[in-house]
């Protein structure tokens, strides 16, 4: 491979559309999920594990700082999903064009922050 | 290049569909637990207990942390791929980037062991 080709990408130059903007955070989340996998791991973990350890997972869920961690790592899962379906659905081809692409990312990107506050509201 | 031996299938069609796979069975998974958990709002114990208990469950949840594992390296690999490369990082990328992919495997085999032992190793 030539090294030496011409590279033009200093994306701070250039003026992102919203399937770009939805594409990086799919990415983020991704990145984020790895670690906060952790958390629901610990969970289920507890969870199982005795009655005491059951009983230390609600007592947790009732703790400012967990709740926040717990909603942030749902909110990870559910854009990465949203996102994740819309991959699949343009795998089968469905709003491949331009137009298409923008709309589906819109569409999934409301569908993603609805279901980040019905969390919100479910953790709270 | 030394980019497509740390891949996860050594092609990119296959890793393209092993992450879908994966993904679809996540995405059940997901469902499964959401529809679960809203249709028992006063979960105890014995009755997440009992769930787990179940063989089915729990070679579900395992294929899931299976996927998890796959998805998670195809994906990551995209990321270190395109970020820690000598373009970005100059003459040390490689090295970065196999340190941070061997980081990445220790924390995935670390999962699975713990993934397993949660499951199987519960009385």
């Amino acid at each position: 491979m030539n090294k030496k080709r011409p590279v033009n990408l200093d994306l701070s130059t250039v003026k992102l559309p919203i399937t770009a903007y939805v594409s990086i955070l799919h990415r983020l989340s991704g990145v984020f999920l790895f670690a906060g996998v952790a958390v629901l791991l610990w969970m289920l973990d507890s969870s199982l594990d005795s009655q005491e350890s059951f009983a230390a997972v609600r007592d947790a869920s009732n703790n400012p700082v967990f709740k926040f961690v717990l909603w942030a790592v749902l909110a990870g899962l559910a854009y990465h999903t949203v996102m994740g379906i819309r991959h699949l659905l343009m795998d089968c081809g469905l709003g491949e064009s331009l137009e298409g692409g923008k709309r589906g990312a819109t569409i999934a990107l409301v569908l993603a922050i609805v279901l980040i506050a019905l969390l919100g509201v479910w953790v709270w | 290049m030394v980019t497509s031996v740390t891949s996860f299938g050594r092609s990119g069609l296959y890793d393209w569909l092993i992450q879908r796979v994966g993904a679809v069975v996540m995405a059940a998974y997901v469902v499964f637990i959401c529809v679960y958990i809203a249709t028992n709002p006063e979960l105890t114990y014995e009755q997440w207990h009992a769930l787990f208990g179940q063989l089915w469950v729990r070679v579900f949840s395992l294929v899931t942390l299976l996927s998890f594992i796959t998805h998670a390296w195809i994906g990551l690999w995209s990321v270190l791929t395109d970020y820690l490369t000598e373009r970005l990082m100059g003459g040390k990328a490689t090295v970065l980037r196999i340190l941070a992919q061997v980081l990445l495997g220790g924390v995935s085999v670390t999962y699975l062991v713990w993934g397993i032992e949660i499951l199987w190793g519960f009385k």
